[in-house]
């Protein structure tokens, strides 16, 4: 039994001082069931994907139910760090292939800016092990950059390209109007940044944003009975890492993304070939140019190449986060992985402005990852 | 005596908490399973081959080759007055692999990928508090 997607809705991304996070989720939700043509009592359950230590308020899942009018339907929450709307998706999508329910409908929200700097540098040291990493103040843009170290010790990358994904993220993000930064960059300016962690510079890191995504997903029947161009969960990946960089095969990748990008392609039939368009998790440039390798864009190692012969450009061998990804479009952890669904669908459907559509565009996929990559879901969608 | 490990410790309680103890006392400790006699570094009180809780603590050999590193700027909680910092990845020759500062002994401009390095045991004590942890350096 396929699921489809029948309704999408994409809050905008940003510091949304204007918003709780229930109204950010209320604003996908409204648009995802008026895209979807249905309402409210159509939904059987709903499914919340957030990282409960970024908000004030605990136990999110029922006070967004409650905000949304979806109280006394079902509600949960996912958590797997920037990975927990991929979450959501993928339990919304078993609860369905389970027989259990219809009508579901995923919503990946949060809100960063809620928390003080201080709070959110105390987070910060703590997003490796704690018991061997942290104690050494480790930090999330610290382990890309021990990535990217060895990335270009080994296969010759430089700081060039890592600048280059910089440059097309926000070349996209300039013609997205729910990014959070709308402007072009040039290469020259992201390699004069400061510095983060050796070799990342300010603008190799994606920005912490508040927002809200929602699908609506519906099992075979009712999305055909729905929705005139449902998208289909065609191949949902799903895998691992350890925690610890201690405890990994190899620093230049993803182990967890390379076997849930192999999962996904072999449920829906499909290989790296036939993807169109991709959205993939660029928390750091260096992320992007992994994800190209692992998903097998391009062979380990050439993910700088790709770049400089902008392949992952409209026009190029696959279109990779055209919508300015998590570096322009912002990323609100819980959000991401629905918002990156949400742009594949639309893509499938033809949706985009001109500017950044893909033409032709009939299979695509995201890759959305978790922490340091201890956590990787890789969806394939497809078109009617 | 486990929070005693580390700049800021987050795990106070664990079952190889005498890992600690040894080093304040200059020994680097892996863990040994006694039933299949796996070993692990970072120490673990319960066997990843096997699944037995029966380990001990065994001393290793604190040769090690830089896997990679970074200079981090942008500091955590409680490592701000140390910004900038190397953290660096090496492998032990015994096998494992340990997470560390690079220290005074290794000069930025001299760090090589493959480089041999050497665990030292650290002990500072901070406000009447003991604290232990280790640097990666040049020379044992
Ligand atoms: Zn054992």
């Amino acid at each position: 039994m396929r699921v489809g997607i029948i309704g999408i809705g994409h809050g905008v991304f940003g510091r949304r001082s204007d918003a709780t996070v229930q109204e950010l989720a209320f604003e996908a939700f409204r648009a995802a069931i008026e895209d979807a043509g249905i309402e409210r009592k159509d939904i059987d359950c709903s499914v919340i994907g957030a990282v409960p230590e970024y908000h004030k308020q605990r136990s999110l899942a029922g006070v967004v139910q409650e905000y949304l009018g979806l109280v006394p339907k079902p509600t949960w929450l996912t958590e797997v760090a920037c990975a927990s709307g991929s979450a959501a998706i993928r339990t919304a999508w078993l609860s369905i292939r389970a027989g259990v329910h219809d009508i579901v409908a995923v919503i990946g929200c949060q809100k960063m800016t809620e928390i003080s700097t201080p709070e959110i540098l105390a987070l910060m040291g703590r997003v490796g092990e704690v018991q061997w990493e942290s104690v050494f103040g480790t930090t999330f843009p610290g382990y890309y950059a021990m990535f990217a170290m060895r990335h270009m010790h080994e296969f010759q990358t430089t700081p060039e390209h890592l600048a280059e994904v910089a440059v097309k993220n926000h070349f996209y993000g300039a013609r997205n109007p729910c990014a959070l930064f709308r402007k072009e960059i040039t290469r020259e300016r992201a390699l004069a940044s400061e510095e983060v962690a050796t070799p990342l510079r300010v603008f190799d890191c994606c920005a912490n944003a508040d927002g809200a995504a929602c699908l609506i997903l519906a099992r075979e029947e009712k999305a055909l009975e729905i929705s005139k161009k449902p998208v289909w969960l065609a191949g949902m990946g799903c895998a691992t890492a350890s925690m610890s960089v201690l405890r990994r095969p190899n620093l230049v990748g993803l182990p967890s993304a390379v076997e849930a990008a192999r999962q996904a392609y072999e449920m829906a039939g499909v290989g790296p070939g036939d993807i169109k368009v991709a959205e993939v998790h660029d928390c750091f440039t260096i992320a992007e140019l992994m994800a190209y390798e692992d998903l097998g864009f391009c062979k380990k190692g050439e993910g700088g190449r790709f770049i400089a012969e902008r392949r992952s450009y409209i026009g190029g061998s696959v279109a990779v986060n055209v919508d300015g990804g998590l570096k322009a479009k912002g990323h609100p952890i819980g959000a991401t992985g629905v918002s990156m669904t949400c742009e594949i669908a639309r893509q499938l459907r033809g949706e985009v402005p001109p500017d950044r559509l893909v033409p032709g565009a009939d299979i695509g996929l995201t890759h959305n990852v978790g922490g340091i990559g201890q956590y990787c879901f890789v969806q394939v969608l497809k078109r009617e | 005596m486990f929070k005693w490990f580390g700049k800021v410790n987050f795990s106070p309680y664990t079952r190889v908490a005498d890992f600690a103890r040894h080093l304040k006392e200059g020994r680097l400790m892996g863990s040994r399973c006694r039933k299949c006699g796996a070993r692990s570094f970072p120490p673990r009180a319960d066997c990843s081959e096997c699944l037995s809780a029966d380990f001990e603590l065994v001393e290793v050999g604190r040769k090690a080759k830089l896997l990679t590193y970074t200079r981090i700027v942008a500091a955590p909680t409680g490592f701000e007055a140390l910004s900038p910092y190397i953290v660096a990845v090496a492998d032990l020759e015994e096998g494992g692999r340990i997470l560390a500062w690079l220290g005074e002994t290794v000069k930025e401009k001299d760090i090589r990928f493959g480089m041999e390095l050497h665990v030292v045991p650290r002990i500072f004590t901070e406000l009447e508090e003991i604290k232990v942890y280790y640097t990666l350096e040049k020379e044992s």
